[in-house]
């Protein structure tokens, strides 16, 4: 069952074209990394779809409505002396879907606890986010992202600035969730080894025309294009 | 008590302690979306309004809030897409108030309010004022509840909350509407010059101690409540000018939570 079907897509962004002719789909219960060079579109591509940024057409939602979709942006710039806790954080991602109704009721806060739990924060809930470390935070914002998402988690760059070890345990949770939970994953990345590493399908994209990638991960290893970006990779992406 | 027993006290009171309770919940978000210097900012313009309602005698003083809610919004949509950015055009569009208003005073001869404007007088509001600031501040206080969550989300992460299906803007507008009434309202006795004061200062205090959002908002709503009530005793019994007095209470409360702060982390 397709849930996002994109065809010849192109998009525009302050007048410059940022991503052309791009056609990929998404199927329910996958799990699709999104690679590219800096520049490439891979965050405009994640705003089409969320909604955030019009397009001429192309990008099709079938069989997911906006508001079942939970997003973790590219960069939450919370100010140093942000006043909040961990738990209020996450709660928020429960208004999504929540329409005009005005106050959260039991149902959202199960929602928080169970998300907390499957981010295995739970002893965090009453903490200061501020006073949490990088993928602490991390963590509460995909735990907001799975109480705002139904059926599709779109994660923007969720492992950047991460040690490599709390990173791994990033995608492992990742990779657990889409597993037990049969939740579909997009995920925007930099990180190739983390990504061929996790995912089902990979979405290469690049600015340099016919030259991206759309396919399973297996064929993706067998490209020139992957051994370029691994050979460039090479000091960290090699483990 | 007994200085409750005369009218004006009565009515600085009631409608001081609303004023300043819409104030503090608005100035949380306020104060952490950077927007401080809005009040500042609306309290000129205000100043130019009241000019203007002066210069047109018939005009009623409430009929400053349109224009000052026009400001509002004009603020945060040129801030945001226009060549000038936030401070600068605040900074215009204070002097500039203040300019038209201070030519159209001197020009119609009613010099004498200019004082009672700028710093704010005790006797300033009578009857109707009270019931306008108690109709205002109930439909400040019930918008705050019941949008309360969206507009946490919209101060805490305006990406997430477009993607949420939240009408960004939609709120940034509200949030700078329900301002400009309560500037319009409080700088009667508070004054032009002071009347931010009553928006910045409860939240910053509140947040040197509380960690959470809601926490924040109460402590936020009650401190400013007792600012307000401590500093209209204080302005009765030395005939001092309010706005000043509830502004310096403020201020050693904010002092006083800043040691408390630092202090708990010491011992942490």
């Amino acid at each position: 069952m397709e849930m996002i079907k994109c065809k010849n897509l192109c998009m525009c962004y302050e007048n410059h074209t940022v991503l052309c002719n791009l056609s990929f789909s998404v199927k329910r219960g996958e799990f699709l990394t999104i690679v590219g060079e800096n520049g490439s579109g891979k965050s405009t591509l994640v705003k089409g779809i969320l909604g955030l940024l019009k397009h001429k057409g192309g990008l099709e939602l079938t069989n997911v409505k906006r508001s079942e979709i939970g997003y973790l942006p590219q960069h939450t710039p919370v100010s140093e002396d942000f006043p909040v806790t961990a738990g209020e954080v996450v709660l928020s991602g429960c208004l999504n879907g929540m329409g005009f109704l005005p106050f959260y009721k039991d149902k959202q806060r199960e929602k928080t606890r169970v998300a907390l739990e499957k981010l295995r924060v739970s002893e965090l809930e009453k903490r200061r986010f501020r006073d949490l470390s990088g993928g602490q935070k991390q963590r509460i914002l995909i735990a907001r992202a799975l109480c705002a998402a139904e059926k599709l988690l779109l994660l923007d760059e969720p492992a950047t600035g991460l040690d490599p070890v709390v990173r791994a345990e990033l995608y492992e949770l990742i990779g657990v969730l889409h597993k037990n939970e049969d939740m579909t994953v997009i995920m925007v990345t930099h990180d190739l080894a983390g990504a061929v590493a996790n995912a089902d399908k990979i979405l290469h994209i690049s600015d340099k025309e016919d030259h991206g990638f759309f396919g399973m991960v297996e064929e993706y290893k067998q490209t020139t294009l992957y051994k370029e970006m691994v050979g460039a990779d090479a000091p960290t992406g090699a483990i | 008590m007994q200085m409750f027993s005369f009218d004006f006290m009565r009515y600085a009171l009631i409608a001081g302690v609303l004023t300043s309770l819409c104030a503090s919940l608005l100035g949380v978000n306020l104060v952490l979306k950077r927007y401080s210097m809005i009040g500042d900012g609306l309290a000129h313009v205000g100043f130019g309004a009241f000019a203007l309602t002066a210069a047109i005698n018939p005009l009623p003083t409430w009929a400053a809030i349109p224009i000052v809610g026009i400001a509002a919004v004009f603020l945060l949509r040129v801030s945001k897409n226009g060549k000038i950015k936030g401070d600068a055009l605040i900074a215009v569009i204070s002097s500039g108030a203040l300019a038209g208003g201070l030519i159209l005073m001197t020009h119609f001869n009613v010099r004498n309010d200019i004082n009672r404007y700028m710093f704010g007088s005790i006797f300033a509001l009578d009857k109707s004022d009270v019931i306008v600031s108690v109709i205002c501040s109930a439909v400040i206080i019930a918008l705050y509840i019941i949008f309360y969550n969206k507009i946490f989300l919209v101060t805490f992460d305006e990406n997430f909350a477009k993607a949420s299906g939240i009408n960004v803007s939609l709120y940034n507008t509200l949030l700078a509407v329900l301002t400009s009434v309560i500037i319009v309202i409080g700088m009667r006795f508070m004054g032009a010059l002071l009347i931010s004061g009553l928006i910045i200062f409860p939240p910053l205090s509140a947040m040197r101690i509380f960690g959470g959002f809601k926490a924040t908002v109460i402590c936020s709503a009650i401190t400013s409540v007792i600012c307000f009530t401590a500093g209209l005793i204080i302005t009765f019994y030395y005939s001092l000018p309010p706005g000043a007095c509830v502004v310096a209470v403020n201020l050693l409360v904010f002092i006083l939570f800043t040691l408390i702060g630092k202090f708990r982390k010491v011992m942490k």
